[in-house]
């Protein structure tokens, strides 16, 4: 439950900065989003098994699935990467949010 | 053609991109660029002999037994596929060389990791693993977006790459929730989950619609038309050729494996996509430079292409591949027609241009057989296709959609017709005239002139004739639409059928 609401509240969040004219906080928004996207693939793998997914370090049942935390680092560094060049682009264009985009 | 050689499309151009990176000079961006194209083509053309016949060529990469690995597999879709996508990498990539652009610093390893992300998407049989192709083929297209530095450039790239990373991140929403209720990403095991299972049809739903607005389908298809104007016009051949493509691919993988072709949600494709042909199509009625015209073109061709999923029967699959793999090639010569005359002119605006024919026939020549194929007229492949699929949407009783697809044929014909005639037919403007008259007035100015005028032609070959290749293709395709139209008919069948494909990935 408390997994589903951080990700309700974080895509909350995510939602409204994203719908911002600046692009900072369009960014921002970014962040939030691939967090809440990311808890996502945590809870696909079932929370309530967290031995460290290594055989012969704690029971076969006890196991953590391995696969959504895999699934979790690809996607952290995919979204870091993104979120950099983002912000590169809110540097270079500095001020031309208000114009009208034509 | 040994299926341990498929990671091999991949790395190979990952490869190519790496030494550019490091050798920046002109001649290895002459020599290597086009280099590693021509081989991602030999590899599709291989990919295609092999399965051609019904065969498909699964890797189970890093040797891994089946079920932990992540294959990768190719049928006759993927190889068309494939081929398709190297043809237009390698011939956007001359275009690119004979404008320059090739030279600025990173272009050509960008495009190289552009094309190997999209091999890596056409050939992977993993959902998760579709999603990072997707990254791979979308983070280089963010740096092409803006490479130009413009101020035009910078805002179409904002709009992509905000659109397409709220896109990512519900797919990979989506492919959380596949997982999270089937236990599994791997397309194999997936086969017929989602029939089994409203939960699993709901998060492939979430999926779906993420490949919706990555194809711009008719009510997300807003962020096209912004962005796809923005870069030069080698790189919208390039991105129309490839990225919406990519995704419709998805689409019609997905379908057919997870869904199994659910008869019973075939209807919203049907409504959406004949919705996406009529507003693409009216969308371009209003535009006045070459390229917007051509992108609205785009987005009714969209609604064509996905039309053969919608109507999931043979000859509906067939058609759509068919059409897919001819909207490619056509499209993509469209743009560098267009782009080659706004290149050498500075302008692709509508009232600016007149009389290009004159200048250049050949170039006016490959833009309307192009044309004509995009509207759907023979000889061209546009014909064989449109045949296909309204034949497709009569046989399956779709009327309606059929008298769409019939009508939207014929408003994109007035819009080429619109293109050719304020770009290519009529009289020159002004100042050619005047440079005539100029040439009669002394011999030295005469001299210059005939200098100026004989120096752009070199340039101008090497920019028309990627186009021309292009509408080649389209004829010759058209011509023998019997091949083209066997291998869609391979492709369709194992989309169909899908227990060939599963059983090789899964390896059972």
């Amino acid at each position: 439950m408390t997994l589903a609401l951080t990700i309700g509240v974080l895509t909350a969040g995510a939602v409204y900065l994203i719908l911002q004219r600046g692009m900072v906080r369009i960014v921002l928004g970014f962040v939030l989003l691939s967090h809440a996207a990311n808890l996502l693939l945590m809870s696909a793998g079932g929370v309530f098994h967290r031995g460290a997914p290594l055989l012969g370090r704690s029971a076969t049942e006890a196991l953590a699935d391995p696969l959504p935390q895999a699934f979790v680092l690809t996607a952290i560094v995919i979204a870091f990467s993104i979120t950099v060049y983002m912000l590169t682009l809110a540097a270079t264009g500095t001020g031309d949010e208000t114009e009208d985009a034509s | 053609m040994n299926p341990v050689l498929l990671p091999l499309l991949v790395a190979l151009p990952l490869t190519g991109a790496a030494l550019l990176a490091v050798f920046t000079s002109r001649t290895a961006v002459r020599l290597l660029l086009p280099a590693t194209a021509a081989l991602g083509l030999a590899g599709g053309l291989a990919l295609l002999g092999a399965t051609g016949g019904g065969g498909i060529l699964v890797h189970q990469v890093g040797l891994w037994p089946a079920g932990v690995s992540i294959p990768l597999a190719a049928d006759a879709f993927s190889a068309l596929m494939v081929t398709t996508t190297a043809l237009l990498v390698l011939v956007c990539s001359l275009f690119a060389l004979a404008t320059g652009e090739a030279e600025r610093r990173y272009f050509a390893p960008l495009v190289l990791v552009l094309s190997a992300g999209v091999y890596g998407a056409l050939l992977t049989g993993d959902l998760f693993n579709l999603f990072v192709f997707v990254e791979v083929m979308l983070l280089p297209s963010y740096g092409l977006m803006a490479i130009a530095g413009t101020l035009r450039g910078l805002r179409g790239g904002r709009t992509y790459v905000t659109v397409n990373l709220l896109t990512s991140t519900i797919f990979l929403a989506g492919v959380a929730l596949v997982y999270g209720t089937a236990g599994t990403v791997q397309l194999g095991e997936l086969a017929g989950a989602a029939q089994r299972s409203p939960a699993v049809a709901a998060a492939m739903g979430l999926v779906l619609l993420a490949m919706a607005v990555k194809s711009a389908v008719v009510p997300v298809h807003g962020w096209l038309v912004r962005t796809y104007t923005a870069p030069s016009p080698a790189v919208t051949a390039l991105f129309s050729g490839l990225h919406t493509k990519v995704a419709i691919y998805a689409v019609y993988r997905l379908y057919a494996v997870v869904f199994e072709g659910q008869a019973s949600l075939l209807w919203i494709g049907l409504v959406v996509f004949t919705a996406t042909m009529a507003v693409g199509v009216l969308g371009a009625v209003g535009e006045t430079t070459t390229r917007s015209i051509l992108v609205f073109h785009m987005v009714s061709q969209i609604g064509y292409i996905l039309l053969g999923v919608a109507l999931f029967t043979e000859l509906g699959l067939m058609a759509g591949i068919f059409y897919l793999v001819h909207h490619m090639v056509v499209k993509a010569s469209l743009f560098l027609s267009t782009g080659a005359v706004e290149h050498v002119y500075g302008t692709g605006d509508l009232e600016r241009l007149r009389g290009r024919a004159r200048g250049e026939p050949l170039l006016a020549l490959a833009f309307l057989g192009a044309a004509l194929s995009l509207a759907g007229l023979p000889p061209f492949s546009g014909f064989v296709a449109k045949l296909t699929l309204v034949t497709a949407a009569f046989d399956a009783g779709r009327w309606t959609v059929a008298a769409v697809a019939i009508a939207v044929s014929l408003i994109t014909l007035m819009s080429m017709l619109k293109i050719w005639g304020s770009v290519f037919w009529g009289r020159p403007p002004e100042p050619e005239t005047e440079t005539g008259a100029e040439s009669g007035a002394g011999t030295g100015t005469a001299a210059t002139a005939t200098a100026v005028r004989t120096a752009p032609p070199r340039l101008r070959t090497a920019l028309v004739l990627p186009a021309v290749a292009l509408t080649a293709v389209t004829l010759c395709v058209g011509l023998g639409a019997e091949v083209l139209l066997d291998l869609s008919a391979q492709a369709a069948a194992h989309l169909l059928d899908t227990s060939t494909y599963v059983e090789a990935v899964t390896n059972r």
